[in-house]
């Protein structure tokens, strides 16, 4: 991407790492301009399925060989984070839902993985995809908000869909006309059952996304260091800067997208557990 | 940076993968972990039980050993009251048997000195009779002096 054109450069480089490759559902073409609802963000839905089946690929080859005798490496390491997730699940959650768990353990695995995609240095794989004829290419799928909200959507549907199963219709109804203030204030309980209902899956995922966009974004910025440099003076002790930088964020990132699959796994549990309470 | 599509799509593929994570990978790895929970309990119970077993045997033992060990003194008691009893039977037999013999042995002394007294006796006797000839320088009549010869023999008893 390193294409030295001045001081428009850099502006153009960070521009077309924050571009997704889209496809125009109502022309049926790749179009990176496109927008619109109908459209697909394939670089995100792409990599975002392939790490989806990655890490239900290995947990269900562990879950295939699972033994009780004599666990090998790869279930054993399969089985600390399902005994993790179990635990913290049955730590916060007391229902009966078979479907919990293994939704909390997708998500922590799938999330991660998609965080982890922000590792993976800016531009090998736009620059590799470039090479083979593919214009744009954003890597990490939790730096698109359709991802993120696609899951904290999804999330929020469960919530409802639980809170109705467990409370009835009515009951559901009644809690959001009568909760926390009483009958008498009815349009403020719903107010605020909408707003707090509302926040938790914006919350759940602008937080993914917030924090993967702007890591990747301090990616992108420590990589325009050297660009258009060229053989300048001024290039050997930029690229030394470049490279301490990079190490630096990129370890601390590491702490950042572990942290960011925990806290929206958590969340999730947490909101679950939430819908399903009776006030 | 727009909503589109892809959060439908987003969504479904979510949906699928928590279904698969379901149906596929969570039961499988949870049986496997409780069957372990399982057998591992199992085990300790088991070698709970196989020390609590062992302790009654080696209880038992010790009961046995013990009651082996008052029986053997028990029996070696007897042997030795009956070896005592033996012995002593057998010294108040020997006991018996001396003095029996010695006491016959006296007898047969005693019998033999009073039969060597009367031989003494009628040797002396005749040799007194033989003097006493020689004396007279003839034959008494044994006869007529006999009452002579008995007087001399009582005087010599």
């Amino acid at each position: 991407m390193a294409s030295a054109e001045g001081g428009s450069s850099a502006t153009q480089y960070i521009q077309h790492h924050l571009t997704n490759l889209k496809f125009d559902l109502t022309s049926m073409s790749f179009d990176g301009h496109a927008s619109g609802f109908w459209v697909l963000n394939v670089d995100s839905l792409f990599f975002s399925i392939i790490l989806g089946v990655f890490f239900l690929f290995f947990f269900r080859m562990a879950a295939k060989k699972a033994t009780a005798t004599e666990p090998g490496g790869l279930q054993n390491f399969v089985e600390m984070i399902v005994d993790f997730t179990d635990t913290q699940v049955r730590d916060i959650y007391h229902g009966q839902s078979k479907l919990i768990a293994p939704l909390a353990l997708t998500i922590f695995v799938w999330v991660f993985l998609m965080n982890f995609m922000d590792l993976i240095p800016v531009d090998a794989l736009p620059a590799a995809a470039h090479a083979s004829g593919i214009e744009y290419l954003k890597v990490v799928p939790s730096t698109d908000l359709n991802i993120t909200f696609g899951l904290s959507i999804s999330v929020f549907l469960l919530m409802m869909f639980y809170s109705v199963k467990i409370k009835g219709g009515l009951g559901f109804l009644k809690e959001t006309l009568t909760h926390p203030f009483g009958p008498w204030l009815a349009p403020f309980n719903f107010a605020l059952f909408v707003v707090e209902t509302v926040a938790k899956p914006v919350s759940l995922s602008l937080r993914l996304f917030g924090n993967l966009y702007a890591g990747e974004l301090i990616f992108i910025l420590i990589a325009v260091f050297t660009l258009g440099a060229g053989a300048s003076l001024l290039a050997v002790p930029m690229f030394i800067l470049q490279v301490l930088l990079g190490v630096g964020w990129a370890i601390f990132h590491i702490l950042v997208i572990t942290l960011q699959a925990y806290i929206f796994g958590m969340l999730t549990i947490v909101y679950l557990s939430m819908a399903q309470e009776h006030h | 940076m727009s909503i589109n599509a892809t959060l439908l799509a987003q969504m479904i593929v979510f949906a699928v993968f928590v279904w698969f994570t379901m149906k596929f990978v969570w039961p499988p790895i949870m049986q496997a972990m409780r069957d372990r929970q399982k057998r591992i309990s199992e085990g300790l119970a088991a070698a709970e039980r196989g020390a609590r077993e062992l302790n009654e045997a080696t209880a038992k033992a010790e009961e046995m050993v013990a009651k082996a060990r008052t029986q053997a003194q028990e029996i070696l008691t007897n042997a030795q009251r009956q070896a005592d009893d033996t012995l002593e039977r057998a010294r108040e037999d020997a006991r018996a048997e001396g003095e029996r013999i010695v006491t016959a042995a006296r007898e047969e002394i005693d019998q033999a000195v009073a039969s060597a007294k009367e031989d003494l006796r009628r040797e002396v006797g005749s040799l007194a009779v033989v003097g006493a000839e020689r004396i007279l320088k003839r034959e008494i009549d044994a006869k007529a002096h006999n009452d002579i010869i008995d007087d001399l023999v009582a005087e010599i008893r």
